[in-house]
């Protein structure tokens, strides 16, 4: 059994330790926001936060998340309220919507660690997520828009 | 296969002389289980089989094309709500299930492709919202007692103009449903369309920002298994030998089982799969394609490409104007195959029971999946059900005429007497084939002593992937694939004597159409050798082509507005370029001016983009906007990084490592500039691809004066001296 915290709710599941964490949370939680992409660690589809830092859960074993804290895109917010969230639909930023989740979890972090990012640092931080449906540009300016809103929001 | 084939031939034929006749009023076709739910606690009034009204006042569109991200599901909606004049902000989306209700209006099966969901649905979609608006009028009408003529539909609801009586479209469902649908209804005027032609907010952003959107790979069902197969090294490979104990040694492996397509793993969920997958013991007979090697197909291509080909266009006398012209020019263009690498591997979930099946998939082919799976699970077409789920992109790869994809899963399912999701890991996507064909074009123009073009010359070598399907005989006509030569054979380019040939290579490696299909290297040869020509006789590329085009005015008029806009003629740096390309594919019409800077050890970084497309009137401007700057990155990824190649039978490439796709770093901007326009109606997926190429490699030229003749573009190539 191992037990870990995801979404601020302990699970235990009972798996072979070596099991990426992306299939405990997908087949086991039922939590199938976080996507499969690559499996190796190439795409960023299964972004996730473990103890608050973005990791590719296609290639942590689960056991690296034993008695840690995972965020999934379920656990971002419960009602589209995070800025990026109310960025990326001001923006229209999905098409097939499938590597959302991964960037919206990687523009995440960026976003609490540079209030306010600049281009250079939106392509340090996002370069390891990939889009095919190209939706890139909006990504980068719904991000900047994100960044206006916390700090907007925050000045309240 | 065959007898699946010639069942779909059949029924393609048949359901396409049925679909010429228009909208099906009142025809209530079997839905899928949901919303049979659905209809006994809250749908009270569906006029057709595209719209559902339920006393809470809100309105689910049925959409019958599939949403793979280019926005669908917010556009055919936006024609129903129009028409009905529904509140927006109540407009729900159900995908459509399959069954003849539900074909496209022009190809006569129910698919998602050739940019055309669209223009296909604008008439029909909107006459079905017109409908239910009459009938829900004629309700109120009724209830108070008054001319219909006296009311109007406004924003959800019906109004009595005179006495400002109202009531909602959910207080008029019930009383609705029991009215015969009009026989004529009449459209609006555009000029009062107060959706159609505004930027609206797709409605499935919500639920592709919360991850709750639920594409093919996220469905469960009870007692569901996963499945990985192995299949075959080489493309027509067979198994040899099998010896599965260690893979059925593994914990949550449940069975091994030999298929059609492979070997399945079938197990509890996808990590034993995979490690089960690992541990099989497979030899394989590697058959026909063992020794297909990429360098030797370039000879095998080059040698087809030297003796005749069928006839795809001949203008006047190519040949005598070639002969008599004062300089002439030769190239040859090369292109790979490409995968289509969409971000969600395929899968399916298949649970085929005694007198059932259900298969839950994202599909842009669901007439296609329900014949396969049918003969496949023993069953009538009818008894299977296809749920259509979001697509993590498409781009042509989950419209396969023989439905390999679901097949397996059916099969698999039948086998283990279990729900089964088969999924495909990036590997087998890169791998698994029915690529965009390879591509060896042979080109060449003669100019006359004042540098007119007067001659073109032209020959393809590729494989055709129409052949062997129910679509040849619609894509095949005189010896040539018109997938094959689209973008030649249409060259609108006013050269008076012009000859294109085709010549068929060998098959064997899967084929199958990837965004824009021919265009995606016809537009690449063509814009790219019309350039060179251009330069050869010391013109400038812009001038050459508005003189060319002198009888194409939508040619014309995005050619016109890309360089306006992209200060085409101004000077740039060192080390910089721009190249423009105009291209038209799938009805509608595209310019691109790329710029570029080509460092000097040849790497080429697209700084900028600037588009202008004409597509007709426009249903949501910021879908089209998306359309092109996505459209852009899909042919810069193959521009810059595309290819799969092929050595001892096998293919090289595996993963996003080596198969690369274009990353936020290196995301040009992107303008995109739209004609208004109120001429024929084309489509958006797919257009903005073809010209991307061309636009860079000509830029390219301009920064270096190398000329790329082959993608995806080396540095070698690029590199100036």
């Amino acid at each position: 059994m191992i037990t870990l915290k995801v979404n601020r709710k302990e699970h235990a599941v009972d798996v072979n330790p070596e099991t990426p964490l992306l299939w405990v949370i997908r087949e086991n939680l039922g939590l199938t926001g976080t996507k499969f992409g690559c499996g190796m660690a190439l795409c960023g589809a299964c972004t996730v936060h473990l103890d608050g830092e973005a990791v590719r859960s296609c290639v942590t074993p689960v056991s690296r998340a034993a008695g840690k804290s995972v965020t999934t895109i379920e656990g971002l917010s419960s009602d589209l309220s995070h800025p990026l969230q109310k960025a990326w639909i001001a923006n229209d930023v999905p098409q097939c919507g499938y590597c959302q989740s991964g960037q919206i979890m990687s523009a995440a972090v960026l976003l609490r660690e540079k209030a306010h990012p600049t281009d250079v640092d939106i392509d340090e931080a996002m370069s390891g997520n990939i889009c095919r449906c190209g939706t890139y540009q909006r990504i980068r300016s719904a991000i900047h828009l994100a960044a206006k809103m916390k700090a907007e929001g925050s000045a309240e | 296969m065959s007898d699946i084939l010639n069942f779909s031939r059949r029924d393609f034929l048949k359901t396409g002389a049925v679909a010429g006749g228009g909208l099906v009023l009142g025809l209530y076709v079997p839905l899928g289980n949901r919303l049979m739910a659905a209809e006994k606690t809250g749908t009270a009034f569906a006029p057709n089989a595209f719209i559902r009204i339920g006393t809470d006042d809100l309105v689910t569109v049925i959409v019958n094309h599939s949403e793979m991200g280019q926005g669908v599901y917010t556009a055919l909606p936006m024609l129903v709500a129009e028409e009905l004049d529904a509140d927006w902000s109540k407009v729900r989306v159900q995908s459509a299930p399959a069954a003849p209700a539900y074909n496209h209006t022009a190809f006569g099966i129910q698919m998602t492709g050739g940019s055309s969901s669209t223009w296909s649905e604008y008439d029909r979609l909107r006459k079905a919202g017109a409908t239910g608006r009459a009938m829900l009028i004629s309700a109120a009408a009724t209830k108070w007692n008054v001319d219909p003529s006296a009311c109007r539909a406004e924003n959800g609801a019906v109004i009595h103009s005179a006495s400002g009586r109202r009531l909602s479209f959910g207080e008029l469902a019930e009383s609705a449903s029991h009215l015969e649908p009009p026989k004529d209804v009449k459209l609006k005027d555009p000029k009062d369309f107060k959706l159609i032609g505004k930027a609206t907010r797709r409605l499935d952003t919500p639920e592709k920002s919360n991850g709750k959107g639920m594409f093919g790979l996220d469905v469960t069902v009870p007692g569901m298994l996963v499945a990985l197969i192995a299949r075959p090294p080489v493309f027509g490979g067979k198994v040899k030998s099998l010896d599965a104990s260690k893979a059925k040694a593994i914990k949550g492996v449940r069975h091994v089982v030999q298929i059609d397509r492979g070997v399945a793993v079938v197990a509890d969920g996808f990590w034993p799969a995979k490690l089960g997958r690992e541990a099989l013991d497979v030899t394989w007979d590697d058959g026909a394609l063992a020794g297909l090697d990429s360098t030797a197909q370039r000879e095998q291509y080059a040698q087809l490409a030297s003796k005749p080909g069928a006839v795809a266009k001949k203008d006047g006398d190519a040949v005598a104007a070639m002969s008599g012209a004062a300089k002439k020019l030769d190239a040859v263009y090369e292109v790979p195959y490409l995968a289509h690498a969409m971000m969600e591997p395929l899968n399916c979930v298949a649970d085929v029971r005694a007198n059932s099946c259900e298969v839950w998939t994202g599909t842009q082919f669901q007439t296609m999946e329900q014949a396969v799976a049918a003969k496949t699970a023993g069953l009538k077409p009818e008894q299977v059900q296809i749920h259509t789920m979001l697509l993590g992109g498409g781009f042509g790869r989950r419209a396969v005429p023989d439905a390999h994809f679901v097949q397996e899963a059916v099969q698999v399912s039948k086998m283990v007497k279990a729900p089964v999701k088969v999924m495909w890991t990036r590997e087998d996507d890169i791998r698994g084939g029915y690529y965009r064909p390879t591509a060896y074009h042979t080109v060449a123009g003669g100019l006359d002593a004042s540098g007119n073009i007067v001659a073109w010359q032209q020959h393809i070598v590729c494989q055709s992937f129409m052949a062997g399907t129910p679509f040849e005989g619609f894509a095949i006509k005189d010896g040539v694939d018109a997938t094959a030569v689209e973008g030649v054979s249409d060259m609108p380019y006013g050269i008076p004597n012009v000859l294109a040939e085709w010549t068929m290579a060998p098959g064997g490696v899967p084929t199958l159409w990837w965004r824009s299909v021919g265009h995606s290297h016809t537009a690449f040869v063509v814009e790219s050798f019309l350039d060179e020509l251009a330069h050869a006789a010391g013109k400038d590329p812009l001038d050459v082509r508005r003189a060319l085009l002198a009888k194409h005015p939508r040619h014309l008029g995005v050619l016109e507005l890309a360089a306006q806009k992209a200060g085409w003629g101004t000077p740039m740096a060192e080390g910089k370029g721009r190249g423009l390309a105009v291209h038209e594919s799938f009805g509608s019409f595209v310019a691109h001016v790329a710029e570029v800077t080509v460092s000097n050890d040849g790497a080429v970084k697209v700084d900028r983009v600037v588009c202008a497309i004409d597509c007709g009137p426009t249903v949501n401007p910021d879908t089209i906007r998306a359309q092109m700057e996505g459209g852009i990155v899909f042919g810069l990824t193959a521009a810059l990084y595309g290819k799969i190649t092929f050595e001892n039978g096998r293919v090289q490439q595996t993963n996003f490592h080596d198969y690369p796709v274009l990353r936020m770093n290196e995301m040009p901007v992107v303008e995109v500039h739209i004609v208004a326009s109120t001429d024929k109606m084309g489509g958006v997926g797919e257009p903005g691809t073809p010209p991307i190429a061309p636009a860079v490699t000509n830029a390219i030229f301009a920064a270096t004066g190398k000329r790329i003749r082959r993608l995806p573009i080396r540095a070698e190539d690029a590199r100036k001296g």
